[in-house]
Order: structure tokens, then sequence, then C-alpha cells
């Protein structure tokens, strides 16, 4: 667990979408969240979290401000980051119906599909369980949600929709979810990477 | 591994996230799927679909209505992030039209010719969320209570003059700060002159915030412009008539998502805003006469 004087510094990405909504998280667990928007903020965190919003948009950005290389990087190194809905697209090696010329950093050796239920008319809420979580299920709130398509060897489901479809996925130290734990007061996911930050 | 649960489809959650995802990133007004495409690539977070931009509903007159839905379509089609379209204040066929095309988002606008001048959109007997404009603090709630998951301050759309988008994001901050400060036995005061319920001006008054994001709209026209309003507190910004109307659309469209998303660094905003060609002309709203101001429209 997180301990006070060694506190690890976990980023979240804010170049768009609901980070403060992760910071809120964060700082709810006690622990230590900054926004991160620049190579030289990335190089100062333990772990970092992608957040929801549009995956295209974050992609440009990253890019455009020399923060996608570098990222790439620290996840080869082992850099535990967790992604929610466009974060889980940018961490996923393959992405299917994505615009012209949109790349993600990737780790995660998964295909995701963008918007796989459809417009914001199919957006909605439902109660999954997740393997490894006590207590009760986890109430998600999935909107023009992708999902996990396609997954090699070494990646592990946590969560699935009643028909199959997997919607939350760990791989090493990557931790990825089509819905949204920080607009529906779920703690559990990011306590679990908190944990993985500290053990890294 | 799931029980068997349901699913709900058009929560107040999953209308108002969905503007949450929308958060630090810009809106861009299209009226055909090639515009749609160029804000697509330029990082636009969501696209406005109409009939025309604000500055030629201005320059030309007549009734401005929802846009045709072949255009809608097109535009739905040719694109992969989210699609509002704008409806006439009122007008809930309009508005039941656009959610048959499958819009994500209905902004309910006085940037088109009022169909109802007392009543506005029934907002909670929808699935597709809705955005409204405001000017002040009261016709958010109004709004809000009316079932609208998102507010966009309404500025003075089609002029490329930012000041009334500074007046109003000035004018709602500065409530919400009052309402705020005050103490709970004064708050069934505050909510009749906010003309808004009790229930969501004490929640107001409690998070000294509005419930859902507020993005700005209405005569943003540079980067420089969209970082301002992001300093005055603005969720994110909507531009219309500024980006199409412009010299390089492309080029002044990816500048303003730069702009938005390091609103607070003056070194890369003028990077961002060095050569982008001629911004709108415009027109300053203090030349546009009283009963052509868009802002007006909406009580």
């Amino acid at each position: 667990m997180v301990t006070i004087g060694a506190k690890p510094v976990v980023g979240v990405l804010a170049l768009q979408g609901d980070f403060r909504e992760h910071l809120a998280v964060l700082a709810e667990l006690g622990a230590k969240g900054v926004p991160v928007r620049r190579p030289s903020e990335l190089d100062e965190v333990d772990g970092l979290i992608i957040p929801g919003g549009e995956s295209t948009v974050m992609d440009k950005l990253s890019r455009a401000f020399g923060l996608a290389d570098p990222l790439k990087q620290r996840i080869a190194d082992g850099l535990p980051v967790y992604g929610t809905c466009a974060g889980l697209i940018l961490l996923a090696d393959t992405v299917l119906d994505a615009i012209d010329g949109q790349q993600t950093v990737g780790g995660l050796d998964v295909a995701v599909r963008r918007n796989a239920f459809g417009n914001q008319l199919d957006s909605f809420e439902t109660d999954l369980e997740v393997d490894g979580f006590d207590g009760p299920p986890v109430h998600a709130a999935f909107i023009r949600a992708p999902v996990v398509e396609r997954m090699g060897e070494g990646v592990t489901p946590l969560a699935s929709l009643e028909d199959g479809r997997v919607v939350a996925v760990r791989q090493g130290n990557l931790l990825g979810t089509s819905f949204h734990p920080e607009i529906t007061g779920e703690l559990r996911f990011h306590r679990a990477f908190l944990d993985t930050v500290a053990a890294a | 591994m799931t029980d068997s649960t349901t699913s709900t489809v058009g929560t107040s959650r999953v209308k108002r996230g969905l503007a949450e995802m929308l958060k630090g990133g810009v809106i861009m007004d299209v009226v055909t799927a090639d515009q749609a495409k160029i804000a697509e690539d330029a990082g636009a977070v969501a696209v406005m679909a109409l009939e025309r931009v604000p500055a030629d509903i201005r320059a030309q007159g007549g009734v401005a209505r929802m846009s045709d839905p072949d255009l809608i379509a097109g535009i739905v089609e040719a694109v992969s992030i989210p699609v509002m379209a704008k409806a006439r204040i009122g007008h809930f066929v309009e508005a039941q039209v656009l959610q048959s095309l499958g819009v994500d988002y209905i902004d309910e606008s006085e940037v088109l010719s009022p169909a109802d001048y007392t009543n506005h959109i029934d907002k909670w007997q929808f699935t597709v969320p809705f955005v409204c404009g405001a000017t002040n603090l009261g016709e958010a709630l109004r709004r809000l209570t009316e079932g609208a998951a998102m507010i966009r301050s309404k500025g003075e759309a089609g002029t490329g003059d930012v000041s009334e988008a500074t007046r109003h994001m000035r004018q709602i901050s500065g409530e919400i700060a009052a309402l705020a400060s005050k103490k709970p036995d004064e708050l069934y005061v505050a909510a009749k002159e906010l003309q808004a319920p009790y229930e969501l001006v004490a929640e107001v008054a409690a998070a000294g915030k509005l419930p859902v994001v507020l993005f700005t709209a209405g005569g943003v026209a540079t980067p420089a412009d969209a970082a301002m309003m992001m300093q005055l507190g603005a969720d994110g910004v909507f531009v219309g008539s500024g980006i199409f109307k412009s010299g390089d659309p492309a080029k002044r469209a990816a500048a303003i998502v730069k702009a938005t998303t390091f609103f607070d660094d003056p070194a890369v905003i003028a990077e961002a805003s060095r050569g982008l060609g001629e911004a709108m002309v415009g027109i300053n709203v203090a030349d546009v006469p009283a009963p052509h101001r868009l802002a007006e429209r909406g009580w």
C-alpha cells in the first residue's frame, strides 16, 4: 500500500477529458496526483492514468507536444498505466474504427473497437462482476465506450458484459477499462492501480 | 462473468457524463460533411451540425432552422467523434427528428429562430442529452430544471467579438461565487430571485459550481480568445463562425485546440497563434442593434 513519506506520484494525462475526476479520486484515496501535459511532468511520475475523453484529440496533442514517444519508452520500461475509455484506446496496440492517421502509445496486446456500442443514445449504465474485487458489483457507466475485441496471450480479462464482450483487462502493469469508475464513485480500480504503482 | 443485470440508457449520469468527457476540448460548428472531417482532423472534440454558421445567419437574415437531415446524416457518417446538432428553442419536434437521426447531443440554441417564445423543450422526455445557452446563473438553472445536461455561456454568436462571452462567463461565475457565500437561510430568497428551484440553488451553493459542465460560446475567433475563456473558468469552448469564416480553417482549428489545452501557458498560445492567416472579419457587438442580438433569445 501507499505509505506516507515515500508516497509515489501518480500523473493524470491532462491534455483533454475528465482528468479532474481522476485527480479527485486519487485525492480521496490519499494518493499524490498531478496533471501531466509536458514531457518534463511525465518524467516525475511513478504511474500514469489516461482519462476518458476523445482519443483522437489526446493522440494528436500527445504527439504535438512530445509526450507520445517518452510515454511509449516509459511503458516499455514498466511504468504502471491505467486507461479509462479513451485511455484504454490509447493503451491498445490496435484500434479498430480509428480515424485516418490515428496512433496509440500502445503496450496492451489488445485490439479495441472505438464507439463499439454506437452513438450516445446507446450509452448506458450497468452492474459488472469484476475478477478479484470483493463486495458489491461494479456500477459502470459506458459512454460511447470501446470494447476489447481481441486479446493476446498475456492479457487477462477482468470483466465482461452478459454477451461476453470484454470491458476490463490487465497485462502486467497496464490496466484498462471501457467504462468510467472515476464518475461513479467506484474506488476499487484506482486502489488496485495504486497497489501496482507501489509495487513497481 | 456478469450476473443477470439490466442496462439503462439515457440516464442523467451518461448524459452529463458525455459532456464531462468533452472537457478541455473544442466543439466546432460545421455545415457540411467535408467541414466535419476537417474539424475532426484538426482535433475537434465534437462537431456541431447546423444549417448556416451564425455569421451567415446574421448576414442573410430569415428564419434559421434545424439542418437538412441529409446533411446531418452525412456528418454523422463522416466522423467518429460526437456529433451535436441545433434545434430551435422550444421546437420539440426538431429535437425528436435529431434524436431519430442518431446525433449525440442536441443544442437547443438561440442561434436559430425560436419556435416557442414561452416554453423551452422538455428535455427530460429524450434519451439524447441537451446543451443549452445561458447568459446568467438563473437562466442556466432553469435550463437544468428542464433537463439540460450541459450549459454553454451564450456570448454573441456570429460576431467574432468575444466581449459578450467574457461578460456571460464572468456573470455566471460571479453569481455562483455570491451564492456559495450565502447563509443557508438566505438561499430561499436567492431561489426566488434566480427563478430556479430551491433544491438546485442549494446544490450549487454547496458545491460552488454547476452540477454540469459549463462551456463557453459566441464570438471566439482566436487561440487567445479560447485560452481567455478557459482562464475565466470555462470547461471547454464552442467555436462557430470563427473557424470556417477564417482564411485557413484547418490551421486555425488546430491552433485553437492547442491553446485550449495549454490555456495557462502564454508561450504555447503565442506559438499556436503564429501564421494563422486572416481571422474572421467580424462585427462589434456594440454595432449590433438590440433586436438582432441572439443572446437575448431564451428566458
